[in-house]
């Protein structure tokens, strides 16, 4: 029997998510912390094996250390498989056509014979910046219905700011007459999510035409979208409707984590029936003494001091007299005895020496004008010194 | 290099806390919020280098499966030996095993495939951290046939293997059902031996019929053989009541006590996918342990909830242990309360026993 595999995801998690400032300066987007206990990638990962796609290949490029050693054989979420499973799919070198990926069409053109090796009817393109639980199943059914040769998701977004993401211009019946790119003058609050499904004969077809042209960014948004467009193959929207939200930004990655909190949060990450994935680090329950409230504590962690409104990741060390209050500690953190952290992101493996300061109250904090909009940034293992102060929209990643 | 191969009992004694061990054995009794009372020998175990485990198992070991798997989580996921599990082998017209003895001579299959040196016998019933290959190193030191791993502290009049040791740790008497009270030697029911030497005390005793371990080989043997002691000075406690069970547990609530057995980050168990435990506005907590997928509305004090329990809004539970998925409703006061997996508690209700005398609530129950 020839073995083969209905549809193939393709991740595209090579973003170097720049402006995530310090938070990415030695790891891809995908593999930033998240929801103290995730990182990115586990989203579309968890959510591939949640509809029953067991063969993703996993696109990197930008600083894959981090990246590769979490995804590993992919055995958090069931991806390890004798056949198919998750791969990670590098540049490589060869005789001819190969070269660091110049685009996402070009990453994926790269590695278009990982995917025949399982003979796909339906290539998922997927990308590893965003915070969401979507059933990919339900587009692939919607995908055969109408019949398209290309569908991607999309979902209504507030019109002032359509003009961020590509625009779908739709027909009553879903089918799309236009692609913009982040039109300056919207015509529809349609916003591309980023995750398409193509019939995988027309994505081969298409790929190999944009790679000859040398004119071409080698984007899909840009290039791929808008040459099936015009050569008239059928492309449909799929409209999504749950929550979706991109992690790209300082602002929005606290956003994010924050809708998080509350008994009834803006995205539940606690029902049973879809449940995010992640390579948990070993470590016994988290021992609470303190007080924490409206706040999220993930295992091995020691809390002795004052949690409010805050995402505290696996193994951080908050001691008595220290205060974390509208923050997110990714993991690995100490924050010594009098020490205050407000409005702040701290990355893994950061030192709070006694009686540091860290940002400023949220109030005051938010008012602050810079790149992001005054919360705090701390990159990843730094140490802060006893009594050092690190002021409200600061970016930090040398220890100070 | 010596190599060493490792056995555990999971289901010696279980008798002793029939509350827990109704639905699991000894060695798969949830422990300390997250954890099963096996993951600390087998976690010894492999931190002590030891790459093949046989476990052998008796009544009820589903649950043990369960937790165990592939053996993974251990690392003894191997083509080359790894975790094996050795349930009850009986030929002819043997039932299942009664005795140690009994059980031991049915992995003697498995013991004699192994090309190892040295073999670790534990049970599954006690909570330490100790590296096996010091143990190994006084047995070579000794040239000791048997070296027997005890713990000195009080007793409380309960019956115990008792050791006595004379200067040079030879073992020289053994009470094998001591009662009284007094600072003694309490043997941890984990030895060493050079595996040859334990196969040809098996094979003696199938031979001759013998029926104990601890009267027809370690007592009967105080003479013939050389039996050392090695002394353990760490955290050490040993799960033979449910009043044991609480306190051992309750115990990790001790800071110093924490970070001796997990501080390192290395007694190894079944991962579950949880999201971080979620304190809301009405959360009061102090000194306890909470694992993620727990949802905290309530008061909890001096607690080890394991995960995905809830407390709801109103509710105080107090020197409680509360095993996964049970949920607490609306305004209940628990206190000393032991509750297995899997219970509701409707909103309002009164529960409580003491520190003697935890009040037990079955897996499964809706009060």
């Amino acid at each position: 029997m020839l073995r083969k595999k209905e549809c193939v995801a393709m991740l595209l998690a090579g973003g170097q998510g720049s402006r995530l400032y310090a938070l990415t300066s030695n790891i891809a987007k995908p593999a930033v912390s998240f929801g103290a206990k995730y990182r990115i990638i586990d989203f579309p990962l968890s959510n591939c094996i949640n509809s029953g796609i067991d063969t993703v290949g996993v696109l990197t490029q930008y600083q894959p250390l981090v990246l590769n050693e979490y995804v590993g054989n992919g055995q958090p979420w069931d991806l390890d498989r004798t056949f198919g499973g998750v791969h990670i799919l590098s540049p490589y070198e060869a005789k001819k056509d190969t070269s660091w990926y110049k685009g996402t069409a070009n990453a994926i053109y790269q590695n278009i014979r990982f995917m025949k090796m399982y003979d796909p009817e339906y290539v998922l393109i997927l990308s590893g910046d965003h915070i969401y639980k979507m059933d990919y199943d339900k587009m692939l059914t919607a995908h055969k219905e109408t019949g398209a040769d290309c569908t991607i998701a999309c979902m209504q977004v507030p019109m002032k700011e359509a003009s961020r993401f590509g625009i779908l211009n739709t027909n009553p019946d879903g089918s799309i007459y236009e692609f913009e790119e982040k039109p300056k003058q919207p015509k529809s609050d349609l916003a591309s999510m980023g995750i398409y499904i193509f019939t995988a004969s027309k994505l081969f077809k298409y790929l190999e035409l944009d790679e000859k042209d040398p004119k071409s960014e080698k984007d899909f948004g840009k290039n791929i979208l808008p040459a099936m467009l015009a050569a008239g193959e059928k492309m449909f929207s799929y409209r999504f409707e749950g929550y979706w939200k991109d992690v790209g930004t300082i602002t929005s990655l606290l956003e994010a984590n924050m809708d998080l909190l509350g008994t009834v949060p803006n995205f539940e990450l606690r029902d049973k029936d879809k449940v995010i994935h992640s390579r948990s680090p070993l470590a016994p329950p988290a021992y609470v003494a303190g007080e924490v409230i409206n706040s999220l504590i993930a295992n091995g962690c020691e809390v002795e001091g004052k949690v409010i409104n805050s995402v505290i990741g696996t193994n951080c060390v908050i001691e008595e007299g220290a205060e974390v209050k509208d923050s997110v500690l990714m993991g690995n953190i100490v924050v010594k005895s009098g020490a205050k952290v407000n409005y702040s992101i701290i990355d893994e493996d950061v030192t709070l020496g006694v009686n540091a300061i860290v940002g400023d109250v949220k109030e005051v904090a938010c008012k602050v004008e810079g790149k992001t909009s005054g919360i705090t940034v701390l990159g990843r293992g730094i140490e802060v010194s006893d009594g050092a102060k690190v002021a409200a929209g600061e970016i930090v990643d040398k220890s100070v | 290099m010596n190599t060493t191969v490792g056995v555990i009992f999971s289901s010696i004694n279980d008798e002793q806390v029939p509350e827990l061990t109704k639905v699991r054995s000894k060695g798969s009794i949830p422990y300390g919020g997250r954890y099963r009372l096996v993951d600390f020998a087998l976690s010894n175990m492999v931190n002590s280098g030891i790459t093949t485990v046989g476990i052998i198992t008796k009544n009820n070991y589903q649950s043990l499966m369960d937790h165990l798997g592939s053996g993974k989580e251990w690392d003894l996921a191997r083509k080359e030996g790894g975790l094996i599990l050795l349930p009850p082998y009986s030929d002819e017209s043997e039932i299942l095993y009664k005795n140690r003895l009994e059980a031991l001579k049915g992995s003697s299959a498995f013991l004699k495939k192994c090309k190892e040196d040295f073999v670790v016998i534990a049970d599954s019933d006690s909570v330490y951290k100790l590296d096996y290959s010091k143990v190994i190193e006084e047995h070579i030191a000794h040239n000791a046939d048997i070296t027997l791993i005890y713990h000195e502290h009080e007793s409380n009049n309960r019956s115990y293997m008792i050791l006595e040791t004379d200067k040079d740790e030879r073992v020289r008497v053994i009470d094998v059902n001591a009662c009284g009270t007094g600072v003694r030697k309490h043997y941890m029911h984990a030895f060493v031996a050079r595996t040859s030497f334990l196969l040809n005390v098996i094979q003696t005793a199938i031979s001759r019929g013998y029926a104990s371990f601890s009267r027809d080989i370690l007592l009967a043997g105080l003479s013939t053989y050389k039996i050392y002691g090695y002394k353990f000075d760490g955290y050490y406690s040993n799960i033979c009541s449910l009043e044991t069970y609480f306190k051992s547990n309750m115990d990790m609530l001790d800071k110093s006590i924490r970070k001796e057995i997990f501080g390192d980050r290395d007694i190894y168990t079944k991962i579950n996918d949880a999201p971080a435990a979620k304190f809301t506005e009405t959360a009061k907590v102090k000194n306890s342990l909470i694992h993620d997928g727990c949802l905290i509305e309530g008061t909890v004090e001096n607690c080890i909830l394991f995960r995905n329990v809830k407390v709801s809004k109103g509710a105080v539970l107090k020197n409680c242990i509360i095993m996964s998925e049970t949920h607490i409703g609306e305004d209940c006061k628990l206190s000393y309360v032991v509750s297995d997996k899997d219970c509701i508690i409707s909103n309002g209700r009164l529960l409580a026993g003491c520190e003697l005398k935890p009040y037990f609530i079955n897996k499964g129950t809706r009060i």
